[in-house]
């Protein structure tokens, strides 16, 4: 029996649509790191000693 | 794990939301509440921003653990009703990438935990995602039983690591809050599984019911109501719990005794084909004490934890009884 064949339309809105949301993934994965390291430094940077 | 082509072959492409759904963000949503509860009660001056961030990555762990969960029992989870249109049964995703995504999830959140907060959160996150998808999933849920009494302890853990990321300690009392999640586990999931135990049964997993029997079920579900329901005043005399609390605990669990008292006297889980089509509350005969139970049980907790985020969310002292 042949595996039935998937409509190509349909596959490329499938793949649009986890591209997408994997690009918004690692924008949010750098947003975090962004805001932790700003958030966690604080006003220690200004702080150092220069 | 042996699996049959049928659940290793997509049968279309799988949607974004197909893996979402891997996740399974209904779980996750309680995790995230159990964990909110669990950070205002550590009462911690913690920044808000952390605070977000923190929760967010528990809640990705939680969502982790359910990818693991959901390419391990895929072929169980084909069995069943309630979980056959599952992601992976159903042929929409593969069951590799279930793996990798779990894998790939369990990372990201301890790291970023441990970088936000601190490394005992991060190391709670990291133990309770290997407790639900190794020790739950993977050796007790098909090997005993009493799956859902031990198992339960990775359901129990949200609020440990959520007051751990605010305070970077674990009190008694965030021990406190586990244990009335832990003691509230098996009534719940018991209730629920004495009207679906057929689907239990056909699937080869032991529950309660389905080893021991629906009268010896009702049996503990009662026992572990009378030990539940004295544990939910406990907070009362730790400081933890105030006057409101004192009241919600009090006459909610009076109720929750009534109802587990019910399925004791009832013939809920003897009679087979109890439970309709239209989800987990359509029942009838005598499995309808066996849904109240559940479903009140979920109401219980949900207010419980409401309640004690409320007063410590507001200031309200606690009695303060020792």
């Amino acid at each position: 029996m042949s595996e039935p064949t998937p409509d190509p339309t349909v596959e490329a809105r499938a793949r649009r649509g986890r591209n997408i949301a994997l690009a918004l993934g690692l924008v949010l994965f750098v947003v975090l790191v962004f805001v932790v390291t700003v958030v966690r430094m604080g006003g220690n940077v200004g702080l150092r000693p220069l | 794990m042996a699996m049959s082509p049928a659940l290793s072959r997509p049968s279309a492409p799988p949607r974004w939301q197909d893996y979402v759904q891997l996740l399974k963000p209904r779980v996750m949503s309680l995790v995230i509440f159990t964990a909110i509860t669990g950070l205002v009660c550590a009462d911690s001056s913690v920044n808000p921003i952390l605070g977000a961030i923190a929760i967010f990555c528990i809640a990705v762990g939680a969502g982790a653990s359910a990818s693991f969960n959901m390419w391990y029992d895929a072929d169980i989870d084909a069995k069943m009703r309630r979980t056959r249109a599952r992601p992976v049964p159903s042929g929409k995703v593969q069951g590799s990438d279930a793996l990798a995504l779990g894998g790939v999830l369990s990372m990201f959140s301890v790291m970023l935990l441990g970088m936000t907060t601190n490394w005992l959160a991060a190391g709670l996150l990291a133990f309770t995602i290997f407790f639900y998808a190794v020790v739950y999933t993977m050796w007790l849920k098909r090997s005993t039983p009493q799956n859902i009494v031990i198992g339960g302890l990775a359901g129990a853990l949200p609020p440990v690591i959520g007051w751990a990321a605010a305070a970077g300690s674990v009190p008694l009392n965030a021990w406190l809050l586990c244990a009335i999640i832990f003691m509230w586990t098996p009534p719940h999931f018991w209730a629920l599984s004495l009207y679906t135990s057929e689907d239990y049964e056909k699937a080869g997993v032991p529950m309660m019911p389905v080893t021991a029997g629906a009268a010896s079920t009702r049996k503990q579900i009662l026992i572990y109501s009378l030990l539940f329901v004295p544990l939910c005043i406990v907070p009362v005399f730790t400081h933890l719990g105030g006057l409101t609390y004192l009241a919600v605990a009090g006459l909610g669990g009076l109720v929750f005794l009534v109802l587990a008292w019910r399925v004791f006297k009832s013939r809920a889980g003897e009679a087979a084909g109890e439970r309709n089509d239209d989800g987990l509350y359509d029942v009838k005969g005598g499995s309808k004490d066996a849904r109240n139970l559940f479903a009140f049980s979920i109401l219980y907790l949900t207010l419980l934890f409401a309640t004690l985020l409320a007063e410590h969310a507001l200031g309200l002292p606690p009695v303060g009884v020792l």
